[in-house]
């Protein structure tokens, strides 16, 4: 079979608001970026999402949230990354973030912040641009 | 690195299984070697192929079958295919949606994959996955298919037991899965039989089944309400008997065979492939290329001859 690498990202909703219109927003302008999205729907716990990390094997991990929670949430989705082993692992994410938190989230790995009015093309660039490129190395 | 990765795999390391599918989907030859190292830890696992229409309910009645199938202490791959969008090459990939609650089970491992052009229902890569997942101790490995309409019956080819789902109100004469994939199914599944019309679905498709059968082995048609884990036990069951069916008849030493000599051949086949295009990869060989191109644009040799240049120029 031909070599063939695609990005593949997760995008996911921790927590408990129950609005997914931008992580689906985002999920179909990756998909027409040309990568391979798995979208894992709401509700998700930490543990699910960074489950379906490893198991997807993804190289970026993208977490859509409005209700607030971010700073609860986002730091539980890397500790339960740690613990399978995926820290290297590109995070993002997108939603309703107080502009004061960003240093914070971006203390945790979280170096793509996208909020509301974030055109879908800069966030397709970001994920292109920050992916690792595992055509040429590959790791373990 | 590639023996390292398959040690940690066969010692339950997710990390590694899921490094290594990738390899294997991606076609790289971290792959090809994983594989071979595999190949004799293989054979274990009952595939399960899962395909119907879009919109039948694949995905709910996959996870309501594999918490069936842990309650009954059997460990699960599941492969859940969806389709690569033609233009952009990408995909959104959502089978998981249906079942992520399985995900924090230890004995679950899910995997979505993209057809990435491939037109059977299936990932290119889709029995590697399955041959990786088999050596990696799954019990039961279910690989759902791509909404398919009449003509995606690869999965038969794939799997020991193929399910095939319909629903009720899908068209008067079953239309949604009219010959093709119905001839692939070894268990008939109406899904969302709470609805009205289910009984008058499942009489059509027993009255299709009449029209001829395998010797041995009467298709159960099974009303379902997956959403609901209703008459998942008798599927579960249903399956069991199945594999009962196929170890006792000699169908699943035949099928062995059979899936072997596709294997081997389609991979001669790709080699073969790969060998010739290693040729044309050389000016010399880009040469040779384009002077048959032009003896066949200029209808001065037919294209049947000119390939059997281009290969036996490839040794």
């Amino acid at each position: 079979m031909a070599e063939e690498h695609k990005i593949k990202v997760i995008i996911a909703k921790p927590g408990l608001d129950g609005h997914d219109r931008g992580a689906k927003v985002v999920a179909r302008a990756l998909r027409d970026a040309g990568m391979e999205v798995v979208y894992t729907g709401i509700r998700q716990t930490p543990e699910m999402i960074a489950e379906t990390a490893l198991q997807e094997d993804a190289d970026a991990v993208g977490l859509s949230i409005l209700s607030g929670a971010h700073l609860e949430l986002f730091p539980r989705v890397v500790e339960e990354l740690q613990k399978r082993g995926m820290e290297d692992v590109v995070l993002f994410g997108g939603g309703i973030i107080p502009h004061e938190d960003l240093p914070k989230l971006e203390k945790l790995g979280f170096k793509g912040i996208f909020g509301p009015g974030a055109s879908t093309l800069d966030i397709v660039e970001w994920v292109r641009k920050n992916a690792p490129d595992r055509g040429a190395a590959s790791r373990s | 690195m590639t023996d390292d990765l398959v040690a940690r795999l066969l010692e339950g390391d997710k990390r590694a299984l899921s490094r290594v599918l990738s390899f294997v989907e991606n076609g790289r030859p971290e792959g090809r070697a994983a594989m071979k190292a595999l190949f004799g830890r293989t054979g274990h696992a009952h595939i399960v192929g899962i395909t119907g229409p879009t919109g039948s309910g694949k995905s709910t009645l996959v996870g309501a079958l594999a918490r069936e199938y842990r309650s009954r202490g059997r460990t699960l791959g599941i492969v859940a295919v969806d389709p690569t969008s033609p233009f952009s090459r990408g995909a959104v990939l959502g089978d998981r949606i249906r079942m992520q609650e399985l995900t924090s089970d230890p004995g679950v491992f899910i995997r979505s994959m993209a057809t990435r052009g491939a037109l059977g229902g299936l990932a290119p890569a889709t029995n590697d996955v399955v041959t990786v997942l088999d050596a990696a101790h799954k019990d039961v490995i279910i690989v759902e298919t791509v909404g398919a309409g009449q003509d995606e019956v690869e999965v038969a080819d794939t799997a020991h037991t193929t399910i095939v789902i319909s629903v009720p109100g899908a068209g008067d004469e079953v239309q949604a899965i009219k010959a093709g994939i119905l001839e692939i199914a070894d268990i008939l599944v109406v899904n969302k039989s709470d609805q009205p019309r289910a009984d008058i679905t499942a009489q059509q498709l027993h009255a299709y089944l009449n029209l001829g059968r395998e010797e041995g082995w009467e298709v159960p048609i099974i009303k379902t309400v997956a959403i609901r884990a209703q008459g998942i036990e008798e599927l579960a069951d249903a399956i069991d008997r199945h594999r009962g069916f196929l170890e006792s008849s000699g169908r699943l030493e035949e099928a062995r065979r059979q899936r072997a000599r596709r294997q081997l051949l389609a991979l001669a086949q790709e080699e073969l492939l790969a060998r010739v295009l290693a040729t044309l990869a050389t000016a010399e060989g880009n040469g040779r290329l384009e002077a048959l191109v032009e003896a066949i644009a200029r209808r001065e040799m037919d294209p049947h001859t000119a390939a059997e240049r281009l290969i036996e120029a490839a040794g």
